[in-house]
């Protein structure tokens, strides 16, 4: 009976291609516009690190209270090197890193190669198995090279490729800025999106992966400054000894806790920690102190862009006006048919029969509709880069489950829009059709 | 006009009327709050930076590790750069507008202020008022015997406390610290050093916006000398014609210079102002996108609607054509249903435009909505009604008197 409707709908719909194509017209830009802009939305707001995004912890300490005409009760969303050091002496996590960008120049053993720039980060052994970085050959260094202030690297798989043309470059030797480094592994390219292990200096977003990574320790020791920023607040002492003890915060924190038992002991910690420095009169200040998990920090970050949540408002907004003509126009469509509604209902069609035929036309508009949608979607996903960030753009893409969300989201808009238009159908008096005609 | 027919035609049309003026509504709603974001995007694009855009361009390098003699090489550099034809003056500062990549500091009024004023953002360059092709509104530039080695200031603050160094402010900065005073003379302190304000121009926007558009102009900037080692980016002023040829020639120039620097980064000032506002202008372009997608999808279905209405009172029409309405007097009565059903949803959209804004500026801080906008809208959906309506409604003029006496 089904193919039977089918059949019927088509011809309906082919009888008036106007009407027909401008239902599918709303149906697939109204589509389009909600799939393109969600697919923005989906790649920004996803969640970077699943399977461990709520047992990695992000402490906050408030080193500045309300200086700086500073009206925020939050403390600065990253750390100085007092408190960052002090944590990790204690070491109170299952694991515990701190972080800084690098930008440095590495220098090929081929003479007649150019040096080149890469990108990374100084920090500790434990970042690795934290954050579940991938390993093409060797692994972490080992967390006495911390102690040791070790020149050892962890490099990418880019660089490797670089540099040793692909090969397992495990113990051998990097120069970065006229200083050898031992390499202990190479990764896999890694990028996780949102970057929520640095939201401060890359708000949330960047395309290309981190490709080396050198121990802390040594780089604090090397002077190396950081490539991200550096917030100061009251007197910073000259030289890098000054900075280093100064209230400046230019360092990200990371700690892994296993479940929220321990989050709450760790919590009173970084509680009990503010209350020393305040007796120690460094704090002029009640200890406010914060603990977020990976998708709190994100939020609390604002990392999804509010040009995206804004956009996707306006195109839901769209795309219900869309379903709101569609009901018109279906409206229009079916009222015109009420004849062949009473000739079908003096034949013996119930109510329910009339029900299926119509929703059944209509269910053909929306697929017609998604198809348009979902080549509408595809151009608009293309054209995103024409007017958004490049580092986002290039996160939106089109995939089965889009796809299939367009579909769907355009068959169900449809049919739902269809419910009020076929219920009037049906109600069609087939007596009183009758006797008009 | 015959307001009664039209009203008692549309009350039996309840359902087809309402899903009309529903969707005139809505579209009026998100047109007018969609053409006010982009206003405001539009508006904040065109911040001033404060300096000549169209002459300037940066080249951003990278060396290879710290060298001794970086203030010799430094100078070389900028001489081989000035020597560039096109090149009219040449710096090498910390910071460039519209870069996000900047320096700030808290600065008080007084020694003895426990929390500081402000934060405003340091930019340190030899020559660089010239360079940047900044307008100073008072005072003076800095005077060559002002400048200090930036390399000595850090290692050793009491060369500033020394002499009290100069710098100078933005007018914004300026009015901010000293309402209504001439900000000449004053004194401001960062840490615990003093500086006195010898100038003060127009307008030097921050690199980075962090705190927010009001605090944009906040900036000060420091007779301090950089050197290769302590700051990596060349501004060149030059000739507008020739940017691009000056660009390529001053990269080549510095990486001749230096075999092992390598480029970071070559821009001219319109490219990186273009870059800066780059998600303002993703969200002006998507919102036109979708105002103009909104209003052809609504334009269709009052087509649509229009059509089916026309069609359905055909013999209506053949009756009033054979009791004496004109062609005219057919067409009037449907260019003034829609009207009146635009104008009800127009009315009905404003009051949804409202709602709409307020629930933006609950969770985007936006400003709120000016009135003039819904007037933007109103015009916006009457016309487009309008233009709709023509078509179906010239149809409707030309059904022949004679339809009446035919049965169907």
């Amino acid at each position: 009976m089904l193919a039977y409707y089918l059949r019927l709908g088509l011809r309906s719909l082919r009888r008036n291609p106007m009407l027909t194509s401008l239902m599918v017209l709303a149906i697939g830009f109204g589509v389009a516009a909600s799939m393109t802009t969600y697919a923005v939305f989906r790649a920004v707001s996803g969640n970077p690190i699943p399977d461990k995004s709520a047992q990695l912890y992000k402490p906050l300490i408030d080193n500045w209270g309300h200086a700086n005409g500073r009206t925020s009760d939050d403390p600065p969303n990253a750390m100085d090197y007092t408190d960052a050091a002090a944590l990790m002496k204690d070491g109170k996590g299952v694991m515990q890193t701190v972080s800084y960008p690098l930008g440095l120049s590495v220098i090929p053993a081929d003479p007649k190669a150019k040096p080149f720039r890469v990108y990374g980060y100084a920090t500790y052994a434990d970042f690795f198995p934290m954050f579940g970085v991938p390993f093409k050959y060797g692994g972490a260094w080992p967390a006495d090279d911390d102690a040791r202030h070790a020149p050892v690297a962890v490099i990418g798989e880019k660089i490797n490729q670089r540099l040793f043309g692909g090969a397992n470059s495990v113990g051998r030797s990097i120069d970065i800025e006229g200083n050898r480094y031992r390499i202990a592994g190479v990764t896999r390219a890694w990028n996780p999106q949102p970057r929520f292990y640095d939201v401060n200096n890359t708000g949330g977003f960047a395309a290309d992966p981190p490709e080396v990574w050198i121990p802390f320790t040594r780089a604090v020791d090397l002077q190396i400054p950081t490539w991200g920023n550096n917030n100061c607040n009251g007197r910073v002492a000259p030289g890098w000894d000054g900075w280093l003890h100064s209230e400046c915060i230019w360092l990200s924190y990371w700690v892994e806790l296993p479940d929220a038992a321990a989050a709450a002991r760790y919590k009173n910690y970084l509680h009990a920690y503010a209350a020393q420095q305040q007796q120690a009169g460094r704090f002029d200040w009640a200890p406010n102190v914060r603990l977020y998990n990976v998708t709190q920090w994100l939020a609390d970050q604002h990392v999804v862009p509010q040009e995206s949540q804004v956009s996707l408002l306006v195109a839901m907004g769209f795309l219900v006006v869309c379903l709101v003509n569609t009901i018109g126009l279906l409206l229009a469509k079916f009222m015109r048919r009420a004849p062949e509604i009473g000739v079908r209902r003096a034949l013996g069609a119930s109510r329910g029969e009339v029900y299926r035929q119509f929703l059944a036309e209509a269910a053909m508009v929306g697929v017609a509709g998604g198809v348009l949608g979902l080549l509408l979607t595809a151009g608009g996903v293309l054209g995103i880069g024409m007017v958004f960030d490049p580092d986002i753009a290039r996160l939106a893409r089109v995939d089965v489950s889009l796809i299939a969300l367009t579909l769907l989201v355009a068959v169900v808009a449809t049919v739902l829009a269809a419910f009020y238009p076929t219920w009037r159908a049906a109600r069609v008096q087939p007596a009183w059709q009758l006797k008009s005609n | 006009m015959e307001l009664g027919p039209i009203l008692s035609t549309l009350r039996r049309h309840k359902i087809t009327a309402f899903l009309l003026v529903a969707e005139i509504a809505l579209t009026c709603a998100i047109v007018c709050n969609a053409v006010f974001l982009i206003s405001q995007r539009l508006e904040r694009m065109d911040m001033p930076s404060g300096v000549a855009e169209n002459q300037l361009v940066m080249v951003q390098v990278a060396n290879i590790a710290p060298t001794e003699d970086a203030k010799a090489r430094t100078a070389e550099d900028l001489a081989a750069l000035r020597r560039i034809p096109g090149v009219k003056d040449a710096a090498l500062v910390s910071q460039v507008p519209f870069t996000n990549s900047s320096s700030n500091t808290s600065i008080k009024l007084s020694l003895n202020q426990k929390l500081p004023t402000l934060n405003a953002t340091q930019y340190m360059g030899e020559n660089m008022i010239q360079t940047f092709g900044s307008q100073l509104v008072a005072g003076r530039d800095f005077r060559p015997d002002e400048y200090m080695d930036y390399d000595a200031v850090l290692k050793d603050l009491d060369l500033v406390r020394k002499q009290t160094s100069s710098v100078i402010i933005t007018k914004a900065l300026a009015e901010r610290l000293w309402p209504g005073e001439s900000a000449l003379g004053k004194k401001l302190y960062f840490a615990d050093v003093g500086v006195r304000v010898v100038g003060v121009v127009k307008d030097l926007v921050r690199p980075s916006l962090f705190l927010g558009d009001d605090a944009a102009q906040w900036s000060m900037m420091f007779p301090l000398r950089m050197n290769g080692n302590n700051a990596n980016r060349f501004v060149l002023r030059v000739d507008p014609t020739q940017r691009h040829q000056v660009l390529e020639a001053a990269a080549k120039k510095l990486r001749e210079l230096d075999p092992h620097r390598i480029i970071l980064g070559k821009k001219t000032f319109d490219e990186i102002r273009s870059d800066f506002f780059r998600n303002d202008r993703a969200m002006a372009g998507t919102l036109v996108g979708v105002i103009i997608a909104l209003l052809t999808v609504t334009a269709l279905g009052i087509v649509g609607l229009a059509s089916f209405w026309v069609a359905q009172r055909r013999r209506t029409i053949g009756v009033r054509r054979a009791l004496g309405a004109t062609q005219s007097n057919i067409l009037r009565y449907f260019q003034t249903e829609n009207f009146l059903l635009a104008t009800i949803g127009i009315a009905l959209g404003m009051a949804l435009a409202w709602g709409i804004n307020l629930f933006l500026m609950q969770h985007y801080e936006l400003p709120r909505l000016p009135w003039i906008y819904l007037p933007v809208g109103a015009v916006a959906l009457w016309l487009i009604g309008q233009l709709a309506v023509l078509g179906p409604a010239l149809r409707a003029s030309r059904v022949p008197p004679v339809v009446a006496t035919r049965s169907v």
